[in-house]
């Protein structure tokens, strides 16, 4: 009965979302108050339609209701309840599902917190999401129903895939839809701009915050996704270059163009086509992002169970959605006039050289990851991309974008005084010189590449504190002045200088764990002892032990330092979860700040008692997972800029939530 | 001209979108392994000797010009299959007459000393490869990997995972007779 209903709401939601497309389009364009104003309460009855879908779907999980053949397929009686909830969204069904909810919220905040957007507008944005709400509904609804029966019901399910029931993957599905869905919103500003024929100060000011709550929610999801990569997989590494990582990479890089640009358009009206055409590729990455993942078109890691029909029909979907929209912008977008003038050395002139590095590192990529496709199209026969191809082109436009990253927060508008910037950074450039320098010592003959990416991350993590610095004239006037400036300067300040130096943390630890990774694969007999780096490793054996839905064979290692002090016991695992038929690693990971021990088991000896051993010194990864969250932080704190909330003077109680934060 | 501009990304994405099409309605199969390196020449690569075991290091010119039919393979001391395997290639080595070469792959070279005294040393070059940077411009997807190289130097073959007894007579015998001629 509670699968039906939801299933039956879902259908009810796609009716609802029809009428939202429909009514407030029309009535903008033949400028009818009663019709554009459909639109906010059709948002509103979408989202609870969908809430109740997904409650529905999400008492089955719960329950472990195996009449319905969805939760057969990912879920069993004995898995603990978290992954029970999250098992939800760990498969291709569920996880739509997710994702109309979170676009269907975001529709209803846009109807909730948009009155202060003119009406034709407003009804626009809404008509646009009502419209990107028929594709996903229809898609879940024809190809991927997650509310189907099946009879006779079995026993018990068939466990979720053993490498998804993990704290970190749980919640990175959900932080990275936020993400995706949340550019949906600029998408659907960028479009009824389009439509209105007008864009203006107040329209980037209205997209802006949305474009940073999705951005800093991607920034999350990505986040998260490495940090389960890294120590999920076993490898090693936190980045493999996989085109399913490319496909939430390329929206993150296209997102924070889109960041910069909007402050352009804002503060100085220009650069409009070009922020329009940001706004439709981003959300448009984010729906090929979704076609790679689910159509089966590229082989990846993450992969979902694909299926060609599925690949059609969002085929058809991006068509519409991303060859409507830029046919529109083709039509609309040359009538669009630019405003303000500026000299190339200005902060116009470092956000344009923000947004061309970006642009091109994600075309890079975009190219490194349909190459192979589009070469066996063309008959070229079957080639793979690597790593080596991202980071011989990637790598090369990041260095720049770091160095202008440090510079532009400095430079004035409209025309700025560069020797003046310069010699007020003077401080920082010495830093980063120093940094580098001394790396290149350090590391005694290891790569220049190294040494010269840590000089430019501290390079821009002191340019970050020196503009805050010079803002509030620190040490200039007397300390109570600074004080008082330091109160009064815009959050978005402190919000660029955050997210700016999280950069420079999180580059730190890319290089040092691309850099000085040290790893040793070898043997070991119970007793023997390896050397990693200063540490010492014994290899104490191993135990079989039993988990609530799998079986454990937990190895231990204790590891001392150069003085024989103990310093950690590790226990790497390795499970087979026995209904799934799955076997997963866990590897142990011991963080010492500026690096982590790692370590993995492998398979037995036949005849003998050692085992496959992998262990590795990662030197400054947990610098990653840090810039990450001060980069999340920077955007959190940018987003309660006053700035963003003026001219709302309607709205009395607080946002609800994270989801539905960005008001206006 | 400047409207051109506009059109452009709408013509990219065309471009694009036909690719997917057919890609979607041809069935290929992505998770097809590339054999790009069938009769392709070996890659360019020197590695040097490992210490402490008593044969000399390999390089591309090792492979090249030789004369004769080569096996290529790269094994590690830590690598449980390679153990299995390795009576095979000794047996290859001392009943068929095969040159055999390895490729010692992200290991240590105490281990990799040990492990060849314990089992015998078939091979008459072996490379190392601490970084695994060779292994990966001959396309490794893991250990053990086995190629058969042709007297000029040209890949003919490659196996993936260890060679089971009975792939011997089947496979790899035929295919190295092939290669000789």
């Amino acid at each position: 009965m509670i699968p039906e209903l939801g299933h039956f709401a879902l259908i009810l939601a796609l009716l609802v979302a029809t009428v939202q497309t429909l009514v407030p389009l029309v009535g903008a364009h033949r400028g009818n108050p009663a019709w554009m104003a459909a639109g906010g309460p059709a948002a509103l009855a979408q989202m609870l339609l969908v809430a109740v879908s997904f409650g529905a779907l999400t008492y089955a999980y719960v329950v472990s209701d195996f009449t319905v053949a969805n939760v057969v397929a990912n879920s069993h009686s004995l898995k603990p309840m978290l992954y029970k909830v999250t098992g939800v969204w760990g498969n291709h069904e569920g996880s739509m599902l997710l994702w109309i909810l979170i676009l269907a919220v975001f529709g209803a905040a846009v109807a909730l917190f948009g009155n202060n957007l003119p009406p034709s507008l407003k009804a626009r944005v809404l008509g646009i999401q009502g419209l990107i709400g028929i594709g996903f509904i229809s898609f879940t609804l024809f190809t991927s129903n997650p509310f189907e029966r099946i009879f006779p019901p079995p026993l018990d399910g068939q466990d979720l895939n053993p490498l998804l029931q993990d704290p970190g993957l749980a919640f990175h599905p959900p932080m990275l839809y936020l993400g995706y869905v949340g550019f949906s919103v600029a998408f659907a500003f960028a479009i009824a701009a389009l439509l209105e024929g007008k864009v203006d100060a107040a329209w980037a000011r209205w997209v802006r915050p949305w474009t940073l709550a999705a951005w800093t929610f991607l920034t999350g999801g990505i986040a998260l996704g490495s940090w389960w990569a890294y120590y999920e997989l076993g490898w090693g590494g936190w980045w493999f270059w996989d085109p399913v990582e490319n496909a939430s990479f390329m929206p993150w890089l296209l997102g924070t163009a889109l960041l910069h640009s909007a402050i352009v358009v804002e503060k100085r009206d220009t650069l409009k086509s070009w922020t329009i055409l940001l706004a439709i590729l981003t959300f448009s990455l984010s729906l090929l992002g979704t076609f790679i993942v689910r159509s089966g078109l590229l082989t990846s890691v993450h992969a979902f169970a694909s299926d060609p029909d599925r690949g059609l029909y969002i085929l058809a979907m991006l068509v519409v959605a991303i060859g409507g929209s830029l046919t529109l912008f083709a039509v609309r977008a040359p009538s669009l006039k630019g405003g303000g003038l500026f000299q190339p050395i200005s902060r116009e002139g470092g956000l344009v050289m923000n947004n061309l590095l970006l642009a091109t590192a994600t075309a890079t990529i975009l190219i490194g990851t349909l190459y192979p496709l589009i070469l066996d199209a063309l008959g070229g026969g079957l080639v793979t991309v690597g790593p080596p191809f991202f980071n011989l082109t990637f790598v090369p436009l990041m260095l720049p974008l770091v160095f202008v990253m440090g510079l532009g927060p400095l430079l004035a508008w409209k025309r700025a005084d560069l020797p003046g910037v310069l010699s007020r950074l003077k401080v920082a450039a010495g830093v980063g010189l120093l940094a580098g320098l001394a790396t290149l010592y350090v590391q005694n003959g290891g790569p220049v590449l190294a040494a010269l990416a840590m000089g430019l991350a501290a390079w821009l993590f002191l340019a970050a504190l020196t503009d805050l610095a010079e803002k509030v004239k620190l040490f200039r006037t007397p300390l109570a002045d600074t004080w008082s400036r330091a109160r009064g300067l815009p959050r978005s300040q402190y919000g660029t200088a955050l997210a700016h130096a999280g950069l420079a943390i999180a580059i730190a630890g890319m290089v040092g764990s691309s850099a000085w990774k040290v790893e040793k694969i070898s043997v070991m007999v119970p007793g023997e002892t390896k050397q990693l780096s200063d540490y010492v490793f014994t290899f104490e054996g191993v135990e079989r032990l039993p988990g609530p839905n799998y079986m454990s064979q937990t190895a231990t290692f204790t590891v001392r330092d150069g003085d024989g002090r103990l310093i950690a016991t590790m226990t790497p695992e390795k499970r087979v979860y026995p209904v799934a038929g799955m076997p997963t690693t866990e590897a142990a990971i011991h963080t010492r700040w500026l690096a982590d021990l790692y370590a993995v088991i492998g398979d037995a000896e036949e005849n003998g008692p050692g085992w496959t051993v992998r262990l590795y010194y990662e030197p400054l990864v947990p610098f990653l997972w840090l810039g990450s969250l001060v980069m999340m932080l920077g955007g959190l704190v940018s987003l309660s800029d006053r700035r963003l909330r003026v001219g709302a003077p309607r709205r009395k109680a607080a946002p609800l939530g994270p989801a539905v934060q960005p008001a206006e | 001209m400047r409207y051109l501009l506009y059109v452009l990304p709408l013509v990219i994405f065309l471009g694009a979108g036909v690719a997917f099409w057919w890609a979607l309605d041809s069935g290929r199969d992505p998770s097809r392994l590339p054999s790009a390196l069938i009769d392709q020449p070996v890659p360019e690569f020197d590695l040097p000797p490992v210490a402490t075991v008593p044969v000399p290091g390999l390089a591309t010119a090792d492979l090249v010009d030789t004369g004769q039919v080569t096996l290529v393979n790269v094994f590690a001391s830590w690598c449980v299959p390679c153990k299995a395997e390795h009576p095979i290639l000794v047996r290859l080595t001392e009943r068929e007459g095969v040159r055999l070469v390895g490729i010692n792959y992200k290991d240590e070279p105490e281990d990799a000393a040990r492990f060849l005294d314990d089992l015998g040393n078939p091979y008459a070059r072996i490379g190392a490869d601490p970084e695994g940077r060779a292994s990966l411009d001959w396309g490794l997807t893991g250990v053990p990997e086995t190629f058969v190289v042709d007297a000029e130097g040209k890949i003919r073959y490659r196996h993936v995972g260890p060679i089971n007894p009975p792939e011997v007579e089947s496979v790899i015998l035929p295919i190295i007779e092939e290669a000789r001629r």
